[in-house]
């Protein structure tokens, strides 16, 4: 499959610019090419100044970068957003439902809508969830979805993440740099603002606490420093006003979780872990685990403490579950699916792992459960030898991956080292769910800053871009 | 607030607190170097500072011979020298980091600049603009970090904590510079001032930014014993053990838990022994004596805070 034709943001297909990017391209041609160049060198030192850095693995450690951030923003038009936001709410409420039926009576399993092996025995089902019941039986508070768009600018759902997706501090200090930079186009847009994303979380989680506490204790747990998105926990933490602990503040007893204060314990009531399921409890799960909190579970299960997101969300968001997603939203909400999902074979079947072998250097192949665009193939970007390679993963591992077509996805003017020129990028907005649904016009644009390149993770040298969504 | 918390916040103003008082000493010492006297003289000098800190060890480790500029490199540098101004500002910005969500955006932003920029010296761009430039500037990053702290941060315990790490430290500190003075000096001979001694007196006070007040609050020369009068018992005297001992207690009593009413006493004590204390009586104890005590009781304050606030041994 030859890809020769990409859904550019700013520009249609003759050349003119898109209604929605008018204002902004008319600022761009007339403010002089040095005004620019001296405010992008600003926001990168901005952004040193400010410490807004994520850790790298695999490098010497404490070694901190900045993600690039590229000043064109990625303009949404109100009712592309309209139609978006309906998708996504739409989206998350029936995977919140699926993981609530997967937990209880697996009714969905009963049916037959999804092989009940492909879910009971997946690495991320945990049995310790098995009839636990949660506040307002929403598992996925903190949903941050991955939407491109490809084709003649269709949206396509990527990935859902349910467990612990970060991104949204950048989507707010990207505006708050955007704002500081160049006020001028906030005056000549009308652009919907985000920044009471953090009040909006925290409203969320106060609303989630465990029956009968009226005033939570709502804290952000952080596996600590040197974590790659150790700087988003901070900030929401000080954004939200609460306390940002590592598993060692953190102690049970009788059932009831406590943080070590100056003052003697304190009861803790809700807690927006941003630590992964392994490593919560050295009790139930690795025993290993330094940056847990012993018996965590067990207050879990009793009801006296929430955990953000629950225990055991990442049976719904593994790449083998998400071709399914479709039919949750059938099954528990009778609805249509608003938004389009990417066709996908899924290897550990023989007729799928034939084709997907036939067909390596026209698809992308992902690990199952591989995150960070570690451990994937993008055929059309690929080397023979790499291909080769990963032609010999599958044969051995088939059921560890699964193939979809490489989809084109949409592009957008950016500055490069050359000037400027379109790069591909994706979108993961946010969805929280408590007592109600709620998002904020937004989310965070990742782009891909090599020439060609469709992989927009940071940890791959990806860029972001401030998101606008235009007022109607 | 959470005890890991509050023992970043105390690291954090005892280290910056640390960089600022151990330029000031630096800065005193290479003044004095600079006055007319022999070579073994001003090897005696930085040595002595040295021991004062109590790395005279750990220098000999990494250097054979005292030269002024091996002793600056040791102790601006030296990234295997827990004391030096490079350590202790990567320090600062470490606990600064593990709590930014607790600093106000802007004393974060104060902490970070000041390690980027500490990064970009090195040993001979600072001898090229004379060591004095960049004592200046470790000063006037403290003094910003103390301003921006003070002008920005809520007055809660998390500001108690900063002030308490802030004053223990520099109780400490400003014992050891007057340590570094006096070391040499006979017992008996404080009442005697030489007119060579008379610019090492005016360096100390200078070191300590206490010059122009020394002038007018004696409005009188320079003796030790007013020198040290001024350094040790003036409440009004912001760098004195008086102050800081003032602050240290009423921070002290402020952040008060359970387990805290053996240390409010300890501090209370060493407090009112600095307020009514006279210093005739003080240097007829011996006045190294006086200092060495002192700080070993800064020592065991240190620790009591600790156990009592920061890292409570039990849950």
């Amino acid at each position: 499959m030859a890809i020769t034709k990409f859904f550019n943001e700013m520009t249609a297909d003759d050349g003119s610019v898109r209604a929605h990017y008018a204002a902004y391209a008319a600022w761009l041609s007339e403010t002089p090419a040095e005004r620019i160049a001296r405010k992008r060198a600003e926001a990168d030192s901005l952004f040193h100044r400010f410490g807004i850095t994520f850790a790298v693995y695999g490098e010497e450690s404490g070694t901190e970068r900045l993600i690039p951030f590229d000043i064109i923003p990625r303009i949404i038009p109100a009712k592309e957003w309209s139609d978006l936001e309906a998708g996504l709410r739409q989206r998350v409420k029936a995977l919140n439902a699926f993981i609530h039926d997967i937990y209880h009576d697996q009714e969905i399993l009963k049916a037959g809508h999804i092989p009940a092996d492909q879910v009971l025995n997946n690495a991320q089902y945990r049995p310790e969830m098995q009839g636990v019941n949660v506040p307002c039986d929403i598992y996925a508070h903190i949903a941050g979805v991955d939407v491109v768009r490809a084709g003649a600018g269709e949206f396509y759902v990527l990935e859902d993440n349910l467990r612990v997706p970060s991104g949204v501090s950048y989507m707010l200090e990207d505006r708050r740099m955007m704002m500081r930079l160049f006020p001028e186009l906030f005056a000549r847009h009308r652009i919907a603002p985000v920044e009471h994303y953090p009040d909006m979380l925290l409203h969320t989680l106060r609303s989630v606490a465990p029956v009968g506490v009226t005033d939570p204790t709502v804290v952000v747990m952080t596996p600590g420093a040197y974590n790659s998105a150790y700087f988003e926990h901070a900030f929401l933490a000080q954004q939200m006003g609460v306390e940002l602990v590592e598993g060692q503040d953190l102690f049970v007893r009788d059932d009831q979780v406590f943080m070590r204060t100056t003052q003697g314990p304190r009861r803790v009531d809700v807690i927006y872990r941003r630590v992964d399921d392994d490593f919560l409890d050295p009790e139930a799960f690795r025993k290993d685990s330094m940056i847990g909190v012993p018996g965590l579970l067990r207050a879990y299960r009793a009801g006296r403490v929430t955990l953000s997101n629950a225990i055991g969300t990442g049976v719904a968001d593994d790449k083998s579950i998400y071709p399914y997603v479709p039919e949750m939203i059938r099954f528990y909400l009778g609805e249509e699916p608003i938004l389009n999902n990417v066709p996908t074979y899924m290897c550990r079947k023989p007729e799928d792992l034939a084709y997907t072998l036939a067909h390596l250097p026209e698809l992308v192949v992902k690990e199952v459960h591989g995150a960070g665009g570690y451990g994937m193939l993008v055929g059309p970007a690929s080397t023979k030898e790499e291909i080769e390679t990963f032609r010999k993963y599958l044969v051995a591992n088939p059921e560890k991956y699964i193939a979809q077509p490489t989809l084109a996805l949409s592009n957008c003017p950016t500055f490069v080292e050359s000037g400027v020129a379109p790069r591909h990028l994706d979108l993961r907005p946010f969805v929280l769910s408590g007592t109600e649904v709620q998002m904020v016009p937004g989310g965070l644009t990742r782009v891909a800053l090599r020439d060609g390149s469709l992989v927009v993770n940071s940890s791959q040298g990806g860029g972001t871009k401030d998101t606008w969504v235009l007022e109607a | 607030m959470l005890s890991r918390t509050a023992d970043h916040l105390f690291w954090m103003a005892r280290y910056m607190e640390r960089a600022e008082n151990t330029a000031r000493i630096l800065d005193v010492t290479y003044r004095l170097s600079l006055l007319p006297q022999s070579e073994a003289e001003v090897e005696l000098m930085w040595g002595g500072m040295l021991k004062i800190m109590e790395l005279e060890d750990a220098f000999h480790v990494r250097h054979e011979a005292i030269t002024p500029e091996a002793v600056l490199d040791f102790m601006i540098f030296d990234r295997e020298n827990p004391g030096s101004i490079f350590r202790c500002l990567r320090a600062t910005r470490e606990n600064a980091h593990a709590v930014r969500g607790t600093l106000t955006s802007e004393l974060w932003e104060t902490s970070n600049e000041t390690w980027l920029k500490m990064r970009d010296f090195t040993l001979a761009k600072m001898m090229e603009s004379g060591p004095g430039a960049f004592f200046e500037w470790v000063k006037y990053r403290s003094h910003l970090s103390r301003g921006v702290t003070i002008g920005t941060m809520l007055q809660d315990e998390s500001l108690r904590f900063i002030r308490l790490g802030t004053f223990l430290e520099r109780a400490d500190n400003t014992a050891r510079i007057l340590e570094v003075k006096y070391l040499n000096l006979l017992p008996g001979a404080e009442e005697d001032v030489h007119t060579a001694d008379y610019y090492q007196w005016s360096a100390l006070l200078h070191s300590v930014s206490a010059f122009e007040v020394y002038r007018r609050v004696y409005r009188d020369q320079i003796t030790p014993l007013r020198v040290a009068e001024l350094l040790v018992l003036r409440a009004d005297m912001p760098r004195s053990l008086a102050r800081s001992m003032k602050e240290v207690y009423s921070n002290l009593t402020r952040l008060s838990n359970v387990r805290s009413a053996e240390t409010e006493r300890l501090a209370g004590e060493l407090e009112s022994h600095l307020h009514f204390g006279r210093i005739e009586s003080i240097f007829e104890g011996g006045f190294r004596k006086y200092l060495e005590d002192f700080r070993d009781r800064i020592f065991d304050l240190g620790c009591r805070i600790s156990d009592d606030f920061l890292i409570p041994t039990t849950a």
